[in-house]
């Protein structure tokens, strides 16, 4: 992984190559770091700080796959300021980046055994890294499940890429929260793809990313139903400022999300995660 | 001369006081003390011991702070005054990158460390073990804190043993004070006549080489041992630090916390005064050209709504859960993230709250509950 400097704040520059539109406020960018000597490589589940000058940071999962060190891409929603500034990007602009930060979704870990991917909305955008991970090496995983839901036909993210990794043996199932008249697939929250998987609880590993609602959801459910509770992983969203546990923006009880997250084994955080607003 | 060893005990005449200060700005040092400032005792340069707040002694209580004045009194019969040594090493504003607009892009550069030789004298027992926690923050994880670093390393620390407690101390309770055990250069201990000094480092010892030192007496031992015995002897308040773990982490929807919430108001002066808080933001500040710049660090605060923010809202949108954020921190999971206590019992939330909350009454009104 690449080494930090020895301020953390310092920042690499990168130039926007392609600028790709996805669903309503979300685009998608792909970076190339101008000092030829930066040796960026990340991990699944890992985030940047993407920074543009006079405006700010904002802290984005990484979303390009790991095997790729040419190209790094960002899937970044219009939230607030800094990421309403980011949607006037065009390619050859420039964009700082701090990173990678935090821990990543464990696969090696899950080697040997099935994988269930369950992602909400944008929340399919830290786990993209995970799933060409789980292509690139399919050979070292048993039944691999992405199980993805958005509120609407439209709000699917990556919806052009589903058949490749369909194609690379990965089972892709899509459900959203309210159809559209030419919607033929499922309708219904993502809990109920889970619901309804075949899955052999004591080999299975499960990778969850979306609403924190639905995280607890699915995490409680993965666990009725056998999945040991260090076998399920959530990525949590917390306010990051500086990324490397020195800020205190990001305390969730003992953890500081930036170094000991975003990536938790759901045994770890379940006790807090049910208590609104800590 | 050669230098008195580390463990050493030497009495110092009061007006040698004045050789200390004037050998450590000698060799380069700034010297902070303490002084009368804005109403309260506040820590700022001085250079000469007729600055140092003689026979000031502070009222403090929930909500209060008031100075009186006794004939005769030591130099450092107050307790602590708003300010601690956090300051000194963790600026309440500090630049962490420039940022230069160079033709189509952006040069970002990390500004020089400022690497002041700053020494402190009058630092409590209390601030010391804040300083050993700031450290560990800063300092004991995998990315540390280069201007923390910078400015640590040139810290020179004259202690003092409290001869009086506040009514907000609790550093008994908390194991933190007042005997100053460790982590100053010197510790003195004030009597009417003199201090009785006790060298911390063998950088502490060289300072008072030349001075006019000399064995102490007995008496005089036995009469500075007394000296924060009495200032213990004078707390009230307490917490208990083997139990307030689990009080507040098996209590997290107590009604108390509605209570406190109703009260509180998540003004920030307790996160400010503390000695450990150590939450910040980095800001953007920009020329009017847009050509330059400087990312800005500033304290933050658990109790603002922005401290939590997320692009799905505040994490902690109301005062209770800021409140709650604030004192299981403080209090509990410090603990599992540090292993130590994040609250030091020095007193100054109390004091510098402006309806007087109490934590060690916030938590006494959970112990013994669950759920």
């Amino acid at each position: 992984m690449t080494e930090l400097p020895a301020n953390p704040w310092q920042v690499m520059m990168t130039t926007v190559g392609a600028v790709t539109p996805e669903t309503q406020g979300v685009q998608t960018y792909n970076l190339t770091f101008d000092d030829a000597a930066v040796k960026y490589s990340f991990l699944p589940g890992q985030f940047n700080m993407l920074y543009l000058p006079g405006v700010g940071e904002s802290a984005i999962s990484v979303s390009s796959d790991p095997g790729n060190s040419t190209t790094l891409s960002h899937t970044v929603r219009v939230v607030g300021n800094v990421t309403r500034a980011m949607a006037r990007l065009r390619p050859g602009d420039k964009l700082g980046v701090r990173g990678p930060f935090g821990t990543a979704w464990p696969v090696a870990d899950l080697s040997g055994k099935d994988v269930v991917v369950v992602a909400g909305g944008l929340g399919l955008a830290p786990l993209r890294p995970a799933i060409y991970h789980f292509i690139r090496h399919r050979s070292d995983y048993g039944r691999v499940t992405v199980l993805y839901g958005a509120r609407t036909p439209d709000d699917l993210l990556y919806a052009a890429e589903y058949d490749a990794w369909r194609a690379a043996d990965i089972n892709v199932e899509v459900t959203v929260d309210v159809g559209s008249p030419d919607w033929l697939g499922s309708i219904g929250f993502v809990t109920t793809l889970l619901a309804r998987l075949q899955i052999d609880p004591a080999r299975t590993g499960v990778f969850a990313c979306g609403p924190e609602v639905m995280m607890r959801f699915i995490s409680a459910s993965a666990v009725d139903r056998g999945v040991p509770a260090d076998q399920v992983f959530v990525s949590l969203e917390r306010n990051m400022n500086c990324a490397v546990g020195l800020c205190g923006h990001c305390q969730f009880g003992a953890a500081f999300v930036c170094k000991d997250g975003p990536v938790f084994p759901f045994d770890r955080v379940r006790q807090l995660l049910y208590v609104e607003h800590f | 001369m050669t230098s008195p060893d580390p463990g050493t005990e030497l009495w110092l005449p009061k007006p040698e006081l004045q050789g200390v200060i004037d050998h450590l700005r000698a060799i380069g040092y700034e010297v902070v003390g303490p002084r009368v400032a804005d109403g309260a005792v506040t820590l700022g340069e001085i250079t000469s011991l007729a600055e140092l707040p003689a026979g000031v002694q502070d009222e403090q209580e929930p909500g209060k702070y008031r100075l009186k004045v006794i004939d005769g009194g030591g130099y450092f019969d107050h307790v602590v005054g708003p300010h601690s040594l956090k300051p000194f090493l963790f600026p309440p504003r500090t630049t962490v990158l420039q940022v230069l607009r160079v033709r189509d892009s952006w040069e970002a550069h990390s500004p020089d460390l400022p690497r002041p030789k700053r020494a402190v004298i009058g630092v409590r027992s209390c601030d010391l073990h804040a300083l050993a926690i700031q450290d560990r923050v800063f300092l004991g994880g995998p990315h540390r804190d280069p201007e923390y670093a910078a400015r640590r390393d040139g810290l020179f620390l004259i202690a003092v043993n409290c001869s009086r407690s506040a009514a907000t101390c609790f550093c008994v309770s908390m194991d933190t004070g007042p005997a100053v055990t460790g982590g100053a250069d010197l510790v003195l201990t004030e009597l009417p006549d003199g201090f009785v000094v006790r060298i911390g480092t063998d950088a502490g010892g060289a300072v008072l080489a030349g001075l006019g030192c000399r064995e102490c007496t007995p008496s005089e031992l036995t009469e500075a041992e007394a000296v924060p015995k009495r200032a213990a002897a004078q707390q009230t308040r307490k917490i208990n630090p083997a139990t307030v773990h689990d009080t507040l982490m098996n209590n997290l929807q107590h009604p108390r916390w509605d209570d406190v919430a109703n009260r509180c108001l998540s003004c920030a002066n307790c996160t400010m005064v503390c000695p450990t808080c150590f939450c910040s933001t980095v800001n953007e500040v920009t020329d009017l050209a847009g050509e330059q710049t400087t990312r800005e660090r500033v304290w933050e605060s658990c109790f603002n709504e922005e401290h939590s923010w997320t692009g799905s809202g505040a994490v902690h949108p109301t005062t209770k859960s800021r409140y709650r954020q604030w004192l299981t921190h403080k209090l509990a999971t410090w603990i599992d993230q540090f292993g130590s206590s994040g609250c030091v019992g020095c007193g100054r939330c109390i004091t510098w709250c402006p309806v007087g909350l109490d934590l060690t009454e916030e938590v006494a009104a959970m112990e013994g509950s669950h759920g």
